[in-house]
């Protein structure tokens, strides 16, 4: 019997129960079908591994995986796991290697995960006879690192476990294809670093955090007084035809800084309309000319591929964000910033400054985090109770405004297909 | 033993910026923090990997006081977070090298956080990579870097480090 079961009040997802986010059969569940099956997850920027041996540990789920690039240039995913004792083998965060070898019996794999060696394999030879060894029918091929289904486009690398998967542009979708290839154009991205943070909450609530533009211009005061995110800017919300991912597109208004009128908006009197930064160089922004998408110029466009990812442009700032699901109430959450090979010096220190905005310690996402953390108390402490998820309806639907939280509904109507069938 | 490169002085003056400064960000009066950079400081907060790495990235990377100032204006008024104590314990800083009347220094760095109602943790480990100068006002951070090993960040770092 579940500790916890799941209960929705509706047919639909405007109620969503506690409950799925305290309960860790469910848990389980999930990442069963969502992060194990059917489904591609993000597991790096192939500008992280730009040489032949060059490798990066990361996770898909709560499985450890390895990014390889082998001698002959091509991209694999292996699983963390030695073929002999289960081992998870690779203890280095990144690095370059001819072969993967499992210290504990020097069992080694190529970069692609094929075993290459097993010591002891045929025996000792001693006093004329030989002992031990492996039974004949030991067949090395048969006994290679778990190799996961490779797709890449633009510079990222996704994974699956599941070769049978759909293909990752199929997985996307058109729509949401369209902002993925704006990002991602072709040019060469270079790496600027990493943020990793974990947060106590349910990975779900990360997705949520980015299906939600309800909260930025209330929650994030910074991003309100200086234009960035407004619930009157030009914006869209868009998704794929399942609804489990998304695209935020927002444009900043010409009017900039709020004042007055504008600063109406928000309706809330904690709100500093009359906020002045003493050093503005923190909005030091200048549009870039792959930003153009048809007719429009959007300023951000916050993308969230279900369920391992968020991709990140807000103004000059470009990341990738990596939801590492730890048990049912908490996440690693592992920020990758970068730029792009034909950036100017200029342009290099731009993103720079802007990602104070961002992560861990950012002006306007830091709370994020926290406010995951509080919610995630809550479901823990009451679990039979739903949370209520209506502005804008209880349907699911795209919309030219940012006054809904249609998106969330979405989402948890993908999820209710897949986790109820 | 190698001739000391700041004189007796000059060493207490640096203690005693430093003792300063772990007091000034541990009393929750986040407008004392700015005062101890000059007006072109440079201050990061930078994980390890990336300092060693050689990647730019830093978790906050301010070049002028005036963003620290707005950064304190951030905690104080924008920035929601759960409220909580920090308490630095800082090493005792190695004077690396002097250069056209630049301090260069290092110390290492523990900062325990304590959240209301919680026991106190192990927030944040690092180690302070200074340049200080002397200005008017006494001596003061030219360069502020804190590289930290403790790369994964429970949740959010809100004050200053």
């Amino acid at each position: 019997m579940q500790e916890h079961p799941i209960h929705w009040e509706t047919a639909g997802t405007s109620r969503v129960p506690f409950a799925l986010y305290a309960n860790p059969d469910n848990h389980k569940k999930e990442m069963d079908r969502f992060f194990y099956k059917a489904h591609w997850s993000y597991v790096g920027l192939e500008a992280e591994i730009p040489k032949p041996g060059d490798f990066k540990r990361t996770v898909i789920g709560e499985r450890s995986v390895i990014l390889t690039r082998s001698q002959d240039g091509q991209i694999h995913v292996v699983e963390n796991v030695c073929a002999h004792r289960g081992m998870a083998f690779c203890r280095e965060r990144h690095g370059n290697k001819k072969e993967l070898v499992c210290p504990y019996h020097q069992w080694s794999y190529a970069l692609d995960g094929q075993l290459q060696g097993v010591p002891f394999r045929r025996g000792v030879r001693q006093d004329g006879k030989v002992n031990g060894g492996m039974p004949a029918d030991f067949d090395p091929k048969d006994h290679g690192l778990n190799s996961l289904k490779v797709a890449t486009r633009g510079g990222v690398v996704f994974a699956s476990f599941d070769h049978a998967v759909e293909s990752l542009e199929d997985f996307m979708g058109p729509t949401i294809l369209r902002y993925f290839d704006r990002l991602f154009n072709g040019r060469k991205l270079t790496i600027l670093g990493y943020n990793r943070q974990r947060i106590p909450g349910n990975w779900k609530l990360m997705q949520e955090n980015i299906k939600d533009p309800y909260h930025p211009g209330l929650l994030h005061t910074w991003f309100v007084t200086f234009g960035l995110w407004r619930a009157d800017n030009k914006s869209e919300l868009r998704m794929d035809e399942h609804h489990r991912h998304a695209a935020m597109i927002s444009t900043r208004g010409s009017a900039g800084q709020a004042a007055g009128d504008k600063a109406q908006v928000t309706q809330v009197s904690s709100f500093k309309a009359s906020m002045q930064l003493n050093d503005p160089s923190f909005l030091d922004i200048v549009p870039e000319p792959w930003w153009q998408l048809g007719d429009q110029m959007p300023t951000a466009v916050m993308m969230t591929l279900f369920p391992s990812v968020i991709f990140q442009q807000q103004v000059n700032s470009v990341s990738t964000r990596h939801i590492q699901p730890d048990g049912h109430g908490a996440f690693d959450f592992v920020w990758t910033h970068f730029g792009f090979e034909d950036d100017t010096p200029e342009m290099t220190e731009r993103r720079l400054r802007q990602s104070n905005l961002f992560g861990p310690a950012g002006f306007v996402s830091a709370d994020d985090g926290e406010v995951i953390e509080f919610s995630q108390q809550a479901f823990e402490s009451k679990p039979e109770h739903h949370m209520l998820v209506e502005l804008g309806g209880r349907d699911v639907g795209e919309t030219d405004h940012m006054v809904t939280e249609t998106l969330i509904r979405g989402m948890y109507a993908y999820w209710r297909k897949v986790m109820e069938d | 033993m190698a001739k000391p490169l700041i004189d007796l002085q000059t060493w207490f003056d640096i203690q005693q910026l430093y003792a300063d400064y772990a007091s000034a960000v541990d009393s929750r009066q986040w407008d004392l923090w700015p005062e101890f950079f000059t007006e072109q400081c440079v201050y990061k907060l930078q994980p390890r990997e990336n300092f060693e790495r050689g990647f730019p990235l830093c978790t906050l990377s301010f070049t002028s006081k005036g963003m620290l100032k707005d950064r304190a204006y951030g905690i104080q008024e924008t920035l929601f977070h759960d409220p909580y104590y920090q308490r630095h314990v800082v090493g005792a800083p190695m004077v690396l090298r002097v250069e056209d009347g630049r301090i260069h220094t290092e110390a290492n760095y523990a900062v325990f956080r304590t959240k209301l109602d919680k026991e106190s943790t192990v927030f944040n480990v690092g180690r302070y990579i200074d340049t200080i100068v002397q200005t008017p006002e006494g001596f003061k951070f030219a360069e502020r870097l804190c590289v930290y090993d403790s790369e994964m960040i429970p949740n959010s770092i809100i004050y200053p480090i």
